[in-house]
Formats: structure tokens, sequence, C-alpha cells
């Protein structure tokens, strides 16, 4: 079975990515999937065995003194390295920030191509295919490599379920450092998100507030109704730019694109911008007081009402019926 | 100090987009074009600097068809000092790859101190061409970027993580992109657009350059619409709604 590299990130403080169950589960269905990953010193033995876990048959361990200090060279060298020892059939990576950087520059240097924002993949016939959501979900797009590598960013939160455990095979090289016309890392600061709810991208039930909320002191009944459903808050671009929540909440068109079974819009007038990010959603909800929002063009079920009413009532309700 | 800034002609996001089902690729026919907002928030951190230091050349640099023309247009009248166009048939159609080898041997020509680029489009959102021009440029790619800080010979900005932002520095040249926390572009006043008229825009070609397409590339095998969402129900509150919203949700297994 060919072989599929992985490239795994870390969160800040050290813990292996939210994304690499859903990496290593989509390389599982195209081959043997290979975790390469970038570390400082040799890999715990705890990462070890969470990647085999996660499905990694195989763990190229990039070893070098310049991980946490030069941004994102030592990953490309990585891939690029673990291409040459295992000739891979596809090499994934997050469509994160650094996920997508790496995976762009890993193209021209080994002379393949990015297929980028990837929502499902297959092995078609013994060629890599990848399926897009293109304009908000409005398209369904599958596209394929000719001539070369096929290198997928995977839409985070995209890819359901896990492969099947395995016992990793470590394998670790020392990777040399090279200073020259590198980025150099002088420090990091935590987003102060609230880590405690369920992350956007990925969660399955997702809360969102619009330029209705009015404050961000009202923006907690977004928060409520969010804690009381066990969903992840989201946000208009307007509530954003207004300053009631953090950028990272962002859904939309230029934020982040969330494909839950159920997503509420409160205050949100909906326009196409917005609707770009959620309206792959399973169920959509909307409360909004203008009965002409476009927001409930797209909702399963609409209440013309205040948000101040409603939305406390819908928490007295939804916890009288769970008790 | 010059500055190259990446702008793209892109359907209006405000309007219905389309692809071509046919072809997969986007139907220029169906939306109003316009200057990618990201693009212009790159550009007006390259004014800002050009503001302080009158000795700092911006340039606005895109790859398009004719009618991506009014995107450099746009450029020259908010203060860019010259334009250039990468027009060619023979790049219909070109994929991430194709595309930054293009503008790769373009910005080698056209020489710079900084390219300057949003992090990602809105009609493509790969993200991915600006570290593909570092690539092929050999330079540092500052990516991501919700504030920067160029000075001579040296660039330092924040870098938004997944899980936090870091603080970053390389030396110059380098690849820099914005993302939407750099400050709104100003509007092109009309002293501006008179003397955009004006303002030389040299037009490339992929043979002109002399780039090949790259080897490998990518390929759409099959486009297809999504069905429109059927109607929902839709309650003006009479003091129920709540409720029955929370049967509906508790009918559909939602709670």
């Amino acid at each position: 079975m060919s072989n599929v590299l992985v490239l795994i990130e870390f969160s800040p403080r050290g813990e292996i990515a939210a994304s690499a169950r859903g990496l290593l589960a989509a390389a599982a269905t195209l081959g043997s999937p290979v975790a390469v990953v970038v570390s400082a010193t040799p890999l715990a033995d705890d990462d070890v065995a969470r990647l085999g876990e996660l499905g990694a048959a195989g763990i190229y361990s990039a070893v070098t003194a310049a991980a946490g200090t030069v941004l994102l060279a030592p990953a490309v060298d990585a891939l690029s390295g673990a291409v040459d020892a295992y000739e891979p059939a596809a090499v994934l990576a997050a469509n994160s920030v650094d996920g997508r950087e790496a995976a762009a520059r890993l193209a021209v240097r080994v002379g393949g191509s990015v297929l980028a924002d990837v929502v499902h993949v297959h092995n078609g016939n013994g060629t890599v295919v990848a399926q897009h959501s293109v304009f908000g979900g409005a398209y369904t797009v599958e596209s394929v490599v000719e001539g070369g590598l096929p290198i997928l960013t995977i839409r985070q939160g995209a890819i359901e379920g896990q492969a099947p455990t395995v016992q990793a095979e470590l394998k670790t090289v020392s990777l040399g450092s090279n200073a020259e016309g590198v980025v150099l890392i002088d420090g990091f600061h935590d987003d102060p998100a609230g880590s405690a709810r369920p992350e956007l991208r990925s969660a399955a039930t997702v809360v969102s507030g619009g330029r209705g909320l009015g404050s961000s002191a009202n923006f907690v009944l977004v928060e409520q109704l969010a804690d009381t459903l066990g969903a992840a808050v989201g946000a208009s671009r307007a509530a954003v730019d207004a300053g009631y929540v953090a950028q990272t909440a962002q859904v939309g068109q230029t934020g982040v694109s969330v494909s839950p079974q159920l997503y509420i819009a409160l205050g949100i007038s909906g326009a196409i911008q917005h609707r770009a990010g959620m309206q792959t959603s399973k169920t959509i909800v909307a409360i909004n007081k203008d009965e002409d929002a476009p927001i409930f063009d797209v909702a399963d079920f609409g209440i013309v009402g205040d948000i101040f009413t409603v939305v406390p009532q819908l928490i007295e309700a939804v916890k009288a019926r769970s008790n | 100090m010059k500055i190259v800034v990446l702008v793209k002609h892109v359907p209006d996001t405000a309007e219905e987009r389309k692809l071509d089902l046919a072809t997969g690729q986007l139907d220029r026919e169906a939306t109003g074009g316009v200057v990618d907002e990201i693009n212009e928030r790159a550009l007006e951190a390259a004014l800002r600097i050009k503001d302080s230091n009158k000795g700092t050349e911006v340039v606005a640099m895109t790859m398009g068809p004719e009618g991506a023309a009014q995107a450099l247009r746009k450029a020259l009248s908010m203060g860019a000092d010259s334009g250039v166009h990468i027009v060619d048939d023979s790049l219909s159609g070109a994929d991430t790859g194709r595309t930054a080898a293009t503008l790769a041997a373009a910005l080698r020509s056209t020489g710079f101190d900084v390219v300057l680029a949003g992090n990602e489009s809105t009609d493509g959102r790969a993200g991915v061409i600006p570290a593909m021009l570092a690539e092929h440029l050999q330079l540092p790619l500052l990516g991501s970027l919700i504030s920067a800080e160029i000075a001579d010979g040296a660039v330092s900005g924040v870098r938004q993580g997944e899980g936090g932002t870091l603080d970053i520095h390389t030396g110059l040249p380098a690849v820099l992109t914005v993302t939407e926390r750099f400050p709104e572009a100003r509007f092109p006043n009309f002293k501006g657009i008179l003397t955009a008229k004006r303002k030389p825009v040299t037009t490339l070609s992929a043979s002109r350059l002399g780039v090949q397409a790259p080897v490998s590339r990518t390929v759409v095998i099959s486009t297809v619409e999504r069905p429109p969402r059927p109607a929902g129900r839709k309650l003006i509150d009479d003091g129920t709604a709540a409720n029955e919203l929370a049967e509906f949700l508790v009918a559909n297994r939602l709670v």
C-alpha cells in the first residue's frame, strides 16, 4: 500500500493539534499514513503512542534546534525529506495558517500541486480525488493532480471518524538548521479564547450572534444559549467589526466555514457573505426582529421576534425539557 | 524602497457567484468584478509607508483577463505609482501553481524590496500563492499578519496563528501577507482618480516572461450545483415561539 504523508501540528501548549485526527483518518482512506513531526527534542513516548492510536503506521520525526525559533522552514524541510524517504502517493496538511504555507512551499520545491480546502478525499482507481465545497457550499467540485505529487490542505472539522489504531513505526532524523533568509519567532501569545467551549470548526452545534446584539455586554446572551446547548460560539463579521467578540469567532466568507448539525443565528441579518460560511449546516434556526432579513431564506425554523425576549425563554424551555 | 502589492480582480461577494458547470471555472459574466477587499488593505499598508516616506515606490500587480485592468485602475487612483498587468489567453484557468510561477517571473522582472498580498482571496480562498511565490523567489514569508513594521532592511510583525499570535521578524527582501485586522483602505479622491489615468501600466504576457507551465497541475473533474434549501417554517413571535422552537429541537434530536 502506498504511503501518505501527514503534517502534524502541535498546539501552543505542545499537544498534538486537534487537526491530526481528521488528517490521519483521511490519509488512511488513501494508503498507509505516515505522520511527519518536527520538534526541538526527540518525540515523547506519549506522542508516539497517541499518533499510533490516531492511525499513523509510520512517524517521520525530524529533530532540530530550529523548531520553535524558526517559522515553518523546518516543517517544509522535514516534509521534503519525508517525500524522498517514503515516495508518497499524497501529502496532507491542515488547511490552517501553517499547514497551507507548508503545503504551498512543498509543492514548488518537489514539483507537486496543491488541492486546497478539501472537505472529502477518496481513491478513484489509484488517483487521489479531492472534493471541495465552493462559494459557501453552493457548488461541490472534485479535482485531481496530474503530472506531480498531490498535496492536499484539509478543511479543519470536515473529516469525521478516526483511522484504526496501529503500532507506529518511529523513524527519527536530525535536521540541519539554516539561519539564512528565514523568519524568526520572538514570542508567542495565547488567544484569550474561552477554551471550555467546543471548537467552532468541529462543533455539533454553533450559536452565533450578530449586530442585533447591540453591544459586547449583550453578547453574553449568545454565550448563555451556547452553554445551555453545549455549543460553540460564532459571530457575524458585523459583530466582530463592532468589537462584540474576538475575530476568531467570525463565521462567513472571510472567517471560519462551519457545517454543524445545528446552527442558531441570533440577530444576524444573513448577508450573503455570512451565509457563505454556514449555509451547509444540517439544520438552521434564525431569530431576528426584521421579518425580511435574508437569513430566513436559509432557515429551517425562523422566529420573527426580539432576541432579548425569545432567547431567555428558549433557554428555560430547553432546560425544562432536558431535566 | 519598492513595494509591489498583489491585487486580484474578483467577483463581488455581495452578489451570488457562479461557476461554469462544464469547466468548473469562474463564470465572470455572472457578477460584477471588484478589487478583493483584502488586497485593498494590503495596498493601504503600502500607501501608509509611502505617506511617511515619499521615497517609497508602490507598484500594483495583477494577473487576469482584460477586465482585471479595472483593479489596477482602482489601485492607481488610491495612490499606487504604477501598475503591472499580466494578461495572456494561455493563462485562462491557470491553477495556483501556474499562477505562482507566472507572478514570480513578473516579480523578478519588476524588482522589489517587499511583496505585499492578502492572506487569501475571497474567490479561490486557497491562501497558497504568497508562500509559493516566496519559495520560487527563495525569500522569507511573513504570512497572516495582523500588524507589521517595515523599516530599513528589516520587517517585524504579529502573525495570527491557530491558537494565538506570534511575534516574528526577518530581513528584506521578503513577502508579507495581511489579514482583515489591517486597517480599512482609503477611498480614492478626485485628484487620485484624475491622475490615475496618466500613471504607467506595463502589460506582460507569459511568453514574454518566458514562463513555462509547470509539469504538475490541478484538474477539475466535476462541478455540481447544490440544490436550493427548501423553505422552512417562519413564526411571528406571540410569546409562544420559543416553546415551539424548543419542541422542534427536541423532536429533531438536536438538543
